[in-house]
């Protein structure tokens, strides 16, 4: 029986072997012929946007239009063009969009520069409130000779209940 | 009362933000097109392989080109305006049949109708990328000086046709500038 099951389980792993073959034999041989431009290819498709699945790089997305832009990237940068020309290339066409690393400009500078003009408003905000207190404990008139025997008064009478 | 009005105030700006954020769509990337050159290429004619055609070859003309494709839903939901569109006879619409297979196309044609003077066949999809083409259908109004004026993404819908790009072509037609009022106030109706 466990025998049985065995070899079932070997069949059905010689078989997926099988059919996932052909496919990763492809995917190999685009990458054997010229790794070095594979991994240019790779570094300027992970910073453009995959217009149909808008929140992944065309690097990690499947869908059809970003293979094909893939492919345009791959055959650009094999016929000589320049990484940087390949993306200007692709904002021609799609806008500063299609850009993971938007650019600087007058229409961006606050994506750019809003964290950081938050940060500093926060931190202020907080500045001002710490010094608005710290001044608020000090305008405090200081204890009277009659607070401070109260206040003996009244941590003593809680020792003597304890004691008891 | 600074305790209260400050909270209001971010309550407010925050729920104005998502209050545009609802009604505007991610999926409408403007165009960089707009205002310039349609790209050049030379492509086959569907219907036709030995007959090639080039946007050159519209100069002087108003046209459309709408990208389409058998395999894609959004066309068919346009198309009787399209062809109701080539019936009037005032706007050639030349059809971008993009990555689809030749008989298929030729088979929808002839199933719902051709509204094109002809259409291309883009079937590798190149002409499509360099015309920017993320969607289909995806439709550009082209005027005689072969500088693309306006870019509908997704089906065209009777509205689209009689608000913006009925009237958009007939200025056109009529050589109008973009600056004039009349025309900007076209174009607002169009964005």
């Amino acid at each position: 029986m466990r025998v049985n099951r065995l070899f079932n389980c070997a069949a059905l792993c010689a078989a997926l072997a099988l059919f996932a073959l052909p496919g990763f034999a492809k995917e190999a041989a685009s990458l054997a012929q010229d790794p070095v431009l594979e991994k240019r290819v790779d570094a300027v498709s992970s910073e453009l946007r995959c217009l149909v699945c808008q929140n992944q790089t065309i690097a990690d997305s499947h869908a059809e239009l970003a293979i094909d832009l893939k492919n345009q990237v791959r055959d650009m940068l094999r016929s000589g063009n320049s990484n940087e020309e390949v993306v200007n290339y692709m904002v021609e066409r799609y806008g500063d969009f299609v850009r993971y690393k938007p650019p600087m400009k007058p229409t961006t500078y606050f994506l750019w520069f809003g964290p950081a003009l938050l940060i500093l408003i926060g931190l202020s905000v907080l500045f001002i409130t710490l010094r608005k207190r710290r001044q608020r404990v000090l305008d405090t008139a200081p204890l009277t000779a009659e607070d401070t025997k109260k206040i003996d008064d009244l941590l003593h009478a809680g020792k003597q209940e304890a004691k008891s | 009362m600074m305790r209260f009005l400050v909270p209001l105030v971010l309550f407010v700006v925050l729920g104005g933000f998502l209050y545009v954020g609802l009604h505007l769509n991610p999926r409408e990337v403007p165009s960089p097109f707009i205002n310039k050159a349609a790209p050049d290429f030379k492509l086959s004619q569907l219907q036709d392989f030995q007959a090639t055609f080039s946007p050159k070859e519209n100069l002087g003309k108003v046209w459309m080109l709408n990208v389409w494709a058998s395999w894609c839903v959004a066309c068919r939901q346009e198309h009787p305006l399209l062809v109701q569109m080539s019936k009037r006879g005032d706007l050639a619409i030349y059809g971008l049949n993009y990555k689809d297979r030749p008989d298929d196309a030729k088979q929808w044609l002839s199933q719902f109708g051709n509204p094109y003077v002809f259409s291309l066949a883009d079937f590798d999809g190149r002409v499509g990328i360099d015309y920017g083409v993320y969607g289909v259908p995806e439709t550009f109004v082209i005027d005689k000086q072969g500088v693309i004026r306006h870019k509908v993404i997704g089906p065209v819908t009777p509205a689209i046709l009689s608000e913006c790009l009925t009237p958009l072509t007939q200025l056109l037609g009529k050589d109008e500038s973009v600056e004039s009022p009349e025309m900007k106030k076209v174009l607002k109706k169009c964005a």
